[in-house]
């Protein structure tokens, strides 16, 4: 997103910049709100996020609850009924090429588009986020090792990466979610590995090692929680990221294939339509628009309210 | 005043830090942060270490604390030799010396409250929960910060030597011998600075403490210790009792530190500055005698041979200098005793 929308919802929250002021808080005991709790607070109170986790929500608890909704088959062509334009009575959206129902494909295609965007981004979160943490923590030359094989990941374009990997392991979902997963990783780990060295060269760390506790507790009570936010944040623009990319490698026919209800595999078959419906075919783009946007921003309002100092 | 067995004893520690070769196959430089110190720490006393930024204080610190390896030299603490055969584990040496550092608010973590601040040395040394979160609490009250009004405030709810006192109980969790103090009372304001090191004092009486201060706050570490070390360029330049060393300083660069502090009369004005420039480069330290690029007294045996410490006569205990002016056989034209 553009860094001054960043700042001016930094500004209408009213975050301190740069260090607390060490301002005497009369705060009695019990009332104390964890850092979570002040970051809800925060986002509660900004409307841009709220409405992009409400339209999020929306999208998702659809696409989990399509068969409840009493949507027509989205499976079910008709050649009778090719392209009906957007509002014709019984398709809310229109038909497309082959007269299924758009309406019904759009949010049944959630199901497998915004599982391509969020299960490959968990998987690299996890696999990534544990190098990153142990690259960043380890130093020298485990930090080398680690760093320069991603670094290698790195030298390629990520969709170009991930068009090769899906092409060399052959077409279909689960060869897409792979190849989505290994393009992340580099770029988990690389993120991780950052924000890890940066907490590790604290005094608090320092102070931790001083007090001759092992690596592990270290990391789980001083460096996890420090790190976790800029991953989370990071991983959430992934996740827009993640669902173009999916959409691209079906549109090219190698991810989802015919007759599967998926948005980027639903633009191409769609695109040959273009001229005569173009409305019915910009559909399932405005759907992989409308999913990553909200992504991208509720990343930008998360990295608001969790820049909280505390 | 030597005791047989001293409770700290450091000898020749030194660490080199590499950096990066400027050329592709050139000699490796090194900045030679900490050269060959010696001292010992006598039980219950505070040892001040003096000296400008960049001069090794620190790096000494750490190093005691095994934050970072020494390249070299040996460490004994209670006359058991740390890290060495039948000695003392890093673990080991760990309970039984702490650090506070300068920076309150980088020192504790921002997500944890107070209290697990606190808690967390005892936790990692196998003390159960419920004990350990209740002696986080009796610190507290130590330090002199109410337990349940500070104890589950989280770090930016505190003023600065709010704190530094929090980062005094973290340190004296672990029930430490020694505590070395960072510039520890550095970044506070002078008032909270006097309040902080009244309350080390009395920390130290009531737990029996030894201080290892580093500061380089010359008036601080006059009021707060017995001995004094000053440091330049990684060098130990005179080992006193503060007393001594501050009335009768022997070593030159000893002698302009002092001079260069501000007078608490007006009347009196430093007119010129007694040390000029900033310290070597200590990748490229001089020959012979560190200090002698900057002192007035500098001959030619100064920059060929480098001064061993000599024991100087001193009322108050053993005093040892570094100056080719006290060594009587150097060849120094001026002679010192």
């Amino acid at each position: 997103m553009n860094p001054s929308e960043g700042a001016r919802i930094t500004v209408e929250l009213g975050v301190p910049a740069g260090p607390p002021a060490a301002v005497e808080v009369p705060v009695g005991p019990g009332v104390q709100r964890t850092y979570w709790q002040t970051v809800g607070e925060r986002l509660a109170h900004d409307p841009v996020t709220l409405a992009c986790g409400f339209i999020l929500l929306l999208m998702v608890a659809a696409a989990v609850f399509a068969p409840w909704l009493g949507l027509p088959d989205p499976y079910h062509s008709n050649s009778a009924i090719r392209l009906l334009p957007i509002g014709s009575p019984g398709h809310l959206l229109g038909t497309d090429e082959l007269g299924r129902d758009m309406l019904s494909r759009l949010i049944y295609g959630g199901r497998l588009s915004l599982a391509m965007g969020i299960i490959p981004v968990l998987n690299a979160l996890a696999v990534g986020g544990t190098l990153g943490l142990v690259a960043g923590f380890s130093g020298g030359r485990v930090n080398m090792l680690i760093m320069r094989v991603t670094d290698v990941f790195y030298a390629f374009p990520s969709i170009l990466l991930a068009v090769a990997i899906a092409g060399s392991l052959g077409a279909g979902v689960a060869n897409a979610l792979l190849a989505i997963t290994i393009v992340f990783i580099p770029q988990i780990t690389r993120v991780t590995e950052s924000v890890t060295t940066q907490i590790r060269a604290m005094d608090f760390v320092e102070a931790a090692r001083a007090s001759g506790a092992g690596a592990f507790a270290i990391i789980r009570t001083h460096i996890l929680g420090n790190v976790l936010g800029p991953v989370l944040v990071y991983a959430t623009v992934l996740v827009s990221v993640s669902i173009v990319i999916s959409a691209g490698l079906s549109f090219i026919g190698l991810g989802a294939s015919p007759p599967a209800a998926e948005w980027g595999l639903m633009l191409n078959t769609l695109r040959d339509s273009i001229f005569l419906a173009p409305a019915i075919s910009l559909l399932p783009g405005c759907m992989i628009f409308i999913a990553s946007m909200c992504f991208n921003l509720i990343s930008d309002g998360l990295r608001g309210a969790m820049d909280v100092r505390l | 005043m030597d005791t047989p067995h001293p409770f700290l004893s450091v000898r020749n520690l030194r660490k080199y830090f590499p950096v990066r070769a400027q050329r592709l196959g050139g000699a490796r430089l090194m900045v030679q942060a900490v050269d060959d110190v010696s001292f010992d720490i006598t039980e219950g006393e505070t040892l001040g270490i003096v000296g400008e930024s960049g001069c090794g204080k620190s790096t000494t610190g750490r190093l005691l604390m095994h934050l970072i390896r020494p390249d070299e030299g040996e460490v004994r603490l209670c006359n058991k030799p740390v890290l060495r055969e039948g000695g003392l584990t890093l673990r080991e040496l760990r309970r039984n010396m702490q650090m506070v550092f300068q920076d309150s608010y980088a020192s504790l973590n921002p997500r944890l409250t107070v209290v697990d601040s606190i808690a967390f040395g005892p936790r990692a040394h196998g003390v159960p929960k419920d004990r350990a979160r209740e002696k986080a609490h009796e610190l507290l009250a130590l330090v002199g910060l109410e337990p349940h009004l500070f104890g589950a405030r989280y770090p930016h709810q505190l003023s600065g030597g709010q704190r530094q006192r929090v980062n005094f109980a973290r340190a004296l969790a672990l029930e430490p011998k020694l505590v070395i103090l960072d510039e520890a009372v550095s970044a506070l304001d002078k008032s909270i600075e006097a309040q902080v090191l009244n309350l080390l004092m009395e920390l130290k009486r009531d737990l029996k403490l030894t201080y290892l201060f580093i500061s380089h706050d010359l008036n601080v570490v006059q009021y707060v210790s017995d001995h004094v070390l000053v440091m330049y360029l990684g060098k130990v330049v005179e080992f006193g009792p503060v007393d001594e060393v501050y009335h009768r300083p022997r070593h030159p660069y000893t002698q302009a530190l002092l001079a260069s502090r501000p007078s608490m009369d007006p009347e009196i004005k430093i007119e010129k500055s007694p040390l000029s420039g900033d310290p070597p480069n200590p990748i490229n330290p001089p020959s012979g005698c560190r200090f002698r690029t900057r002192c007035v007294h500098a001959e030619s045996v100064c920059a060929s041979l480098e001064p061993a410490p000599v024991n100087v006569s001193s009322p108050a205990g053993r005093h040892t200098v570094a100056c080719h002016m006290w060594i009587p056989s150097s060849g120094h034209s001026r002679k010192l005793t």
